[in-house]
């Protein structure tokens, strides 16, 4: 795991380089090894319950792998009062999972966001980078479905 | 017709979302297969977000924008206008000229005749990843200016102008500044909040994907001024573009001298780094916002001392929103004066709104302080897309409140906006119409603070829990009126119980909306969602004289609960219904309604 984390000395060793530290590592990893926690909580001299503490309280650290698509749902208020709770509802049951789930073939990756602030366009998900807006429950449907025969250019 | 010089997309988040990559890859396409030499560039967002993709068409005489430009409509565009000189008048949205060194707006709905632009004077104009386009329009001429000041000076200019934070309290910024001067400490730091989090915001991300170097030079005016070394951008990793863009302002800025050692030989030293926010909307408070910045858990913690005081690290620490970092440029450059004559008694200046929702021209507006609700919701945002009306406004996000239409003659200033029980905010405006359920929209707030609730203390961790709670039981028809009593007494308590403005403010949407719409809460109890919106108290019917028997709804029933002959009135079968909407969705006949689940 060491050798992996050869970008570790690019920070300063102290507690305010934690944060972006755990950035880095999911950049990387695409989630948050414990091994990876361990080296980063031994190289900035804390104990590896505050690395913990401080990962699990900031939403955009994830424990797990990632899919291979990741798909955002935004839940922002222009989306909500504009169906986003009907986007929501078509997809996990197309892709059968939950927001915040993996698909077991560990193609897609289901998030819930607060809001993409493409507010003009909503309600809108977001397939990996790219956005898709003014969504209809059956427009979202097809979305899942060329999603999973691959034939969705994201 | 004067040589054009330049075209140029809107690329911000928001124009690439909705396609100004292909329409900006088009235009290149299209210029290199005629062999036309005309530069293509990238601006920022100019506001009118409902008519993106935006294409502008740069003479040394005017602007002409084109608005909804898909890759399809650009070869007729450049055929017609770029070759034949003969703009197509029919897809114009806007156009820019200039009147004694004035630039004029003319737009086809009237969106920008209301408007007065400050911090946005360059967005959607520049190109926000080119130093020479902002120095063009006069960039760091305000940073010159001050450097030749002394500091107190320039606090004196601020506290004139009446600048008020924008991040939602409204704290004078020049007062702000004071303290954090007067302050003993070998060293200080300012930060720039830009962890814009309320759902339904998208104010920041515009000035910073569109303006960067705005928000840096006042940054670095008001580092001279307070005596700090070292500056914070504290920016939501949601915002990869915007980070972007930052970097390669604050490296331009560096290599022209403005940023780093000495700045323009004037002795005075300052830099800025750029801090990821890691996704914690509580780290918009600014205690929680420097305990992140130190790499711990962003909790607030109790005030005094305040960051002014003991900030980071335990030094003087000043810390702004975007929006009021980018004021202070326009401030120092045009005198505070100028500043003050804008607004009103105690809200001087513009602010910036989000405009989203049910709204008909949705985007980024800006607009004097005092103007009227309804002026910006039905001059400028031109009412609702459906026709249909405005039943209400949520101003200030999760920590706002609903504004009812009776009370839309409010002017927006931060007195009257606090006045009906909601905030000025940071500058989400979200429209609602009457297919908007209050209890829903409550519900979504709390569902949204229960989540970001940092859990320090009880009030906000488990009341703002069992005010959802309620809150749901409301929406599934279960309610009483002793329930409403409850989450009203609830509330006040979470308010009281609460250390940071999260807390305080997050029965806000609850409140309001029991004050306004209390009858809505009661239908509710009756059993009833009048905008028919919670499922457990809806059911979709099709109307048989209505319906053809296209047998559209039955292909597309996810759960094939529709049931009917070929051209013969369907039917949908309630038990085996999950409500989602797509019959109504894809039915051309009007044929489905949704009616209370309880009626015929």
């Amino acid at each position: 795991m060491k050798d992996k984390l050869d970008y570790l000395s690019a920070y300063p060793p102290e507690p305010s380089s934690l944060i972006p530290l755990l950035q880095r590592t999911q950049e990387r990893f695409g989630y948050l090894p414990r091994e990876a926690l361990e080296e980063i909580a031994n190289y900035l001299g804390i104990p590896l319950s505050r690395v913990y503490g401080v990962a699990t309280f900031y939403a955009q650290f994830r424990f797990e792998p990632l899919g291979k698509y990741v798909v955002k749902i935004c839940h922002g208020t222009a989306c909500h009062v504009n169906g986003a709770v009907n986007i929501s509802q078509a997809i996990t049951e197309e892709l059968g999972i939950e927001e915040g789930g993996t698909t077991e073939d560990g193609l897609v990756t289901l998030e819930r966001v607060a809001c993409l602030g493409c507010c003009s366009l909503a309600p809108v998900i977001m397939i990996n980078d790219k956005v898709f807006g003014k969504l209809t429950p059956d427009k979202v449907r097809k979305l899942m479905r060329k999603l999973r025969e691959g034939k969705l250019d994201v | 017709m004067s040589e054009i010089k330049a075209i140029a997309v809107g690329m911000n988040s928001c124009g690439i979302a909705a396609g100004a990559r292909e329409t900006y890859a088009a235009i290149k396409a299209e210029l290199e297969k005629r062999g036309l030499d005309v530069k293509l560039k990238i601006v920022g967002c100019v506001g009118m977000c409902y008519r993106e993709p935006l294409m502008d068409i740069i003479t040394d005489e005017e602007i002409i924008t084109y608005g909804h430009v898909d890759p399809k409509k650009v070869p007729r565009i450049i055929e017609e206008h770029v070759i034949n000189g003969k703009p197509v008048e029919g897809w114009i949205v806007k156009r820019d000229w200039w009147e004694n060194g004035e630039r004029k707006t003319w737009d086809v709905d009237g969106y920008f005749a209301k408007q007065r632009k400050i911090v946005l004077e360059n967005s959607g104009y520049i190109d926000p990843e080119n130093i020479d386009e902002y120095i063009a329009v006069g960039g760091y001429e305000a940073l010159k200016k001050a450097l030749k000041m002394k500091p107190e000076e320039i606090i004196d200019v601020i506290m004139k102008s009446g600048l008020r934070g924008r991040g939602g309290a409204g704290f004078p910024t020049g007062l702000k500044w004071k303290f954090a001067r007067e302050a003993k400490g070998d060293v200080k730091y300012i930060v720039c909040n830009a962890d814009e989090g309320d759902p339904g915001a998208f104010m920041d991300r515009n000035v910073l994907e569109g303006d960067p170097h705005r928000v840096i030079e006042g940054m670095i005016i008001g580092a001279y001024a307070i005596g700090a070394t070292k500056g914070f951008i504290y920016v939501r990793a949601e915002y990869p573009l915007a980070i972007r863009r930052l970097k390669i302002a604050l490296k331009q800025a560096r290599e022209r001298g403005f940023l780093g050692e000495n700045i323009l030989g004037s002795g005075f030293s300052f830099d800025i780094v750029i801090k990821e926010g890691a996704g914690a909307f509580v780290c918009g408070e600014e205690t929680a916002l420097i305990a992140s910045i130190e790499g711990k858990r962003g909790m607030p913690r109790p005030r005094p001392p305040y960051p002014a005081q003991k900030g980071l690290w335990g030094k003087p620490t000043n810390i702004n929103n975007v929006e009021t970092w980018a004021n202070v440029p326009w401030i120092i450059k045009h005198g505070p004066e100028a500043y003050a004559s804008i607004g009103t008694e105690k809200s001087k200046g513009t602010k910036v709104f989000a405009l989203s929702g049910k709204i008909k021209h949705g985007g980024n507006v800006e607009v004097p302080m005092g103007m009227t609700l309804r002026e910006i919701l039905y001059e400028i945002g031109g009412g609702t897309k459906t026709g249909k009306k405005i039943k209400a406004v949520q101003l200030g996000g999760p920590s706002g409140g609903c504004i009812p239409e009776h009370l839309f003659d409010t002017p927006v200033d931060y007195e009257s906006v606090n006045a009906t029980g909601a905030i000025m905010g940071s500058g989400g405006m979200v429209v609602m119409d009457e297919d908007t359920c209050m209890v829903d929209v409550a519900k979504f707030f709390l569902d949204f603070t229960v989540k970001e609730s940092c859990g320090k203390c009880t009030f906000c961790r488990l009341g703002t829990k069992r005010m959802w709670e309620i809150l749901d039981k409301f929406t599934r028809g279960e309610a009483t009126e002793e329930d409403l009593e409850k989450l009203e007494r609830l509330a006040y308590q979470v308010k009281a119980g609460s250390l940071c403005g999260l807390g305080q403010t997050a029965p806000n949407p609850v409140l309001t909306t029991i004050r306004y719409f209390r009858d809505e809460y009661l239908a509710h109890i009756q059993g009833k969602c009048p905008a028919k919106v919670c499922k457990p108290l809806i059911k979709y019917v099709i109307i048989a004289d209505r319906c053809t028997g296209c047998t559209a709804c039955a292909i597309f029933c996810p759960v094939k609960a529709i049931e009917g002959e070929k051209l013969k009135p369907h039917v949908i079968n309630q038990e085996e219904c999950i409500k989602c909407g797509t019959c109504y969705e894809v039915c051309r006949f009007n044929a489905i309604e949704i009616v209370d689940a309880g009626g015929e």
